[in-house]
C-alpha cells in the first residue's frame, strides 16, 4: 500500500514537472515587452535620430510639412473625395473633438474640465488662413496644444484639414450656395430653429 | 485465532475500489477540464493594480474619449498599443498637473523612462492574434473586452481560451456588428442579430479560419 501511494505521489510529481510554462513565455521579444538588456527597460527601441526607413523619404514638402517655399500651401495636396472627408470626420471626432468640440466651437469635454479654451474655428481669421496652417498646427502643436504627429499619420492629418474646412462651411455658407430645389427645406428648418429659440430652450 | 477482519470488510473493500476509481475520475475531470477553465488559471475578471490609478471609467465612461485616441494602432496593426507618456501629457500638462497621483506620469515625462503598466491580457507566446483583422471586419472592442468604460482598473472579461476564439470563428454572425459601431463601447446587439450577422458576413466578406496555422504560426 505504502509503495502504491508513494508511486502515485511520484507520478503526480513527474506530471507536475511537465507543467512548465516555457512555451507560454518564450525567451523572445514581442511589442511592448520588457527587456533586461536595455537600461530604459524597453524591448522596442526608439529610432536613431535621422533614420529614414525604406519608402518613407519625405521629399514632398507640401504633403509632409504643409508648406511650399516657406509659405503655407493653400490647396490640400491630396485628392479631396467623399472618402477622404468621411475619414476626416471620424479622425476629427477621435483626436480633436475632446477639446475643440464636435462642431469646432472650442467647447469640448476636456475644455469643460478645465483645459485652456481654444479659439472657435468659426472666426474670420481661421476661415481665411490657408489649409497648410492647420496641417502645421496638427504636426507641430500650437501654444497649449501639443502636436498630434505621433498619433495621426500624414494622410489622416490632411483628411482632418479637409473636414475642418467642411465644418467651417457648415456654419458659414452663403444662402446663394444652397441648390434651388433644397431652399424650401432650409427655410423650414430655420423657422423651426427660430420657434425653438423663442420658446427659450435653445442654445 | 479470531478473524482479523469482520465479514463486512469484504464489501467495504469492494466499495472502496469502486469509490477510489470514481474519486480518481473526478480528480481527473477537475484537473483536465474544470481547472483550466477556472478563473484561477485564466485570471478572468481579476483587475490588476497599475502603477498609476488610470481609470477607463473616467476617461472613456464619463469623458467619452475614443479608444483610438490612446490605442492608436488598433485598426492598423496586430497590437492595439499602449499609449506613450506623451499622450497623457497632451491633457495632463494642464489638467491635474499638480496631483500627486499623476507624479509617476510626470516623472516618466521628465526622465524618459516609460511607465511600467501591468499586462492584463496575455495570450501564450505560441498564439498569434491580430487586432486590425478583427476591428476592420466588424468585431467590436466590447465583444472581447467587455464594458471597459465601467472599469476602474482593467480586467480580462473573457477566458481567452482556444475554445472561446473558435466559438466565434465558427459562427461569426452571432457577434458581428456594423463597422461604424466597432468603437462604441455601449453598443447593444439588436434583437435580429443573426439576420443582421448573416448579412454583414456577406457584405464584409468575413470568413474566419479555423485551421491551426491561422493562430499557431
Ligand atoms: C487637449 C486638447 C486639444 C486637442 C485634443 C486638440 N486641440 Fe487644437 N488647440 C487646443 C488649444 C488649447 C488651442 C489654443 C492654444 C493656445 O492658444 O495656446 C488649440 C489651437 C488649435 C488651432 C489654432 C487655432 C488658432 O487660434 O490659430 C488649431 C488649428 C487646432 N487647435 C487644431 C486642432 C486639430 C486639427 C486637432 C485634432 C488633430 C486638435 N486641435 C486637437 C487644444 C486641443
Ligand atoms: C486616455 C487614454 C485611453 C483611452 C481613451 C482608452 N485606453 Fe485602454 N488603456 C490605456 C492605458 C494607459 C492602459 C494600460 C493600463 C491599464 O491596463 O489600465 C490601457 C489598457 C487597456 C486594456 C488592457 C490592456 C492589457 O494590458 O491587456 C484594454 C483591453 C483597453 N485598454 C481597452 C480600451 C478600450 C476598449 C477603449 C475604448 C473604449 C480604451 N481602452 C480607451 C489608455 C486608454
Ligand atoms: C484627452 C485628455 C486626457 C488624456 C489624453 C488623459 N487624461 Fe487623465 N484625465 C483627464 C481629465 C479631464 C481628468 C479629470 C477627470 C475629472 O475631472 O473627473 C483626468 C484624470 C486623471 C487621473 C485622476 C484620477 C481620475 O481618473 O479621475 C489620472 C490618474 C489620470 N487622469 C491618468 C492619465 C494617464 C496615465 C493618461 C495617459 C495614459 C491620461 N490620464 C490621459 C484627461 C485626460
Ligand atoms: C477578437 C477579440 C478582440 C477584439 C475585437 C479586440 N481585442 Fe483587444 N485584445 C484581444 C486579445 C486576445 C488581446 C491579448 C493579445 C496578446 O496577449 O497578444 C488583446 C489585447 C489588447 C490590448 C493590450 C495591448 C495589446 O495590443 O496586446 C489593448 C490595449 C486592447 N486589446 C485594446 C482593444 C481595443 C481598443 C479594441 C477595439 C478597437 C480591441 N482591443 C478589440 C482581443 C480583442
Ligand atoms: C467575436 C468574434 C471573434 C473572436 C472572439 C475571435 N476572432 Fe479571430 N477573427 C474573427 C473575424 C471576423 C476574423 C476576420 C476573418 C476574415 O478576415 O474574413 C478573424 C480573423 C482572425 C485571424 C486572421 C488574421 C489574419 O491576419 O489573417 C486570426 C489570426 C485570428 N482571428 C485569431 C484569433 C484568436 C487567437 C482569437 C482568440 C484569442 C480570436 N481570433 C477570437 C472573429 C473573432
Ligand atoms: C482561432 C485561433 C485558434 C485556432 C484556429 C487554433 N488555436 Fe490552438 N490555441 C488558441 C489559443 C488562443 C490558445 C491558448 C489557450 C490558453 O490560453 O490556454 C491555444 C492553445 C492550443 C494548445 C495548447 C493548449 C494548452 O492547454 O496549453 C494546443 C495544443 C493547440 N492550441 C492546438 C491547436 C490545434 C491542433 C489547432 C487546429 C486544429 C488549433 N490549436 C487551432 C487559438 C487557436
Amino acid at each position: 500500500m505504502i509503495l502504491r501511494v508513494s508511486a502515485l505521489v511520484a507520478l503526480l510529481a513527474v506530471a507536475g514537472l511537465g507543467c512548465r510554462q516555457d512555451m507560454h513565455d518564450q525567451p523572445k521579444y514581442k511589442p511592448y515587452r520588457q527587456s533586461e538588456f536595455f537600461t530604459d527597460g524597453r524591448a522596442m527601441r526608439p529610432l536613431v535620430a535621422g533614420t529614414v526607413a525604406q519608402g518613407t523619404l519625405r521629399d514632398d514638402t507640401a504633403l509632409f510639412t504643409g508648406k511650399s517655399g516657406g509659405d503655407f500651401v493653400t490647396e490640400i495636396p491630396l485628392a479631396v473625395t467623399a472618402d477622404l472627408l468621411e475619414r476626416g470626420r471620424s479622425e476629427f471626432q477621435v483626436f480633436c473633438s475632446p477639446c475643440h468640440g464636435r462642431t469646432g466651437k472650442g467647447d469640448g469635454m476636456i475644455v469643460q474640465r478645465g483645459f485652456k479654451r481654444p479659439t472657435s474655428y468659426h472666426v474670420d481669421r481661421l476661415r481665411q488662413t490657408p489649409v497648410g496652417y492647420f496641417f502645421d498646427v496638427i504636426t507641430n502643436g500650437y501654444g497649449a496644444m501639443s502636436d498630434y504627429a505621433a498619433q495621426v499619420p500624414v494622410e489622416d492629418r490632411w483628411a482632418i484639414v479637409a473636414y475642418l474646412r467642411t465644418l467651417q462651411l457648415s456654419q458659414y455658407a452663403p444662402a446663394a450656395d444652397v441648390p434651388a430645389d433644397r431652399k424650401a427645406e432650409l427655410e423650414a428648418s430655420l423657422q423651426a430653429l427660430d420657434a425653438h429659440e423663442a420658446a427659450g430652450e435653445g442654445h | 485465532m479470531s478473524q482479523l477482519f469482520h465479514p463486512a470488510a469484504n464489501s467495504i473493500a469492494k466499495i472502496s475500489v469502486v469509490a477510489g476509481a470514481l474519486a480518481a475520475g473526478l480528480v481527473a475531470i477537475l484537473v483536465l477540464f474544470v481547472l483550466p477553465r477556472s478563473s484561477y488559471v485564466t485570471r478572468q475578471h481579476e483587475a490588476r493594480v497599475q502603477p498609476v490609478p488610470f481609470y477607463h471609467a473616467h476617461h472613456v465612461g464619463s469623458m467619452g474619449i475614443d479608444c483610438r485616441y490612446c490605442h492608436t494602432s488598433v485598426d492598423r496593426s496586430a497590437v492595439a498599443g499602449i499609449p506613450p507618456t506623451k499622450t497623457c501629457m497632451n491633457c495632463h500638462s494642464q489638467i491635474w498637473n499638480q496631483a500627486p497621483t499623476l507624479e509617476p506620469v510626470r516623472e516618466s515625462w521628465r526622465t524618459g523612462q516609460p511607465i511600467e503598466w501591468v499586462k492584463v491580457h496575455d495570450l501564450p507566446d505560441f498564439v498569434y492574434f491580430n487586432h486590425s483583422a478583427h476591428v476592420n471586419k466588424g468585431v467590436g472592442c466590447s465583444t472581447c473586452h467587455g464594458r471597459v468604460d465601467k472599469m476602474s482598473f482593467v480586467w480580462q472579461e473573457e477566458s481567452l481560451l482556444m475554445e472561446w476564439c473558435l466559438e466565434c470563428h465558427r459562427q461569426p454572425e452571432k457577434f458581428l456588428r456594423p463597422k461604424s459601431e466597432v468603437y462604441d463601447i455601449t453598443y447593444q446587439a439588436p434583437a435580429n442579430q443573426l439576420e443582421m450577422g448573416h448579412q454583414l458576413v456577406k457584405e464584409y466578406d468575413v470568413y474566419p479560419q479555423v485551421t491551426c496555422s491561422t493562430c499557431h504560426r
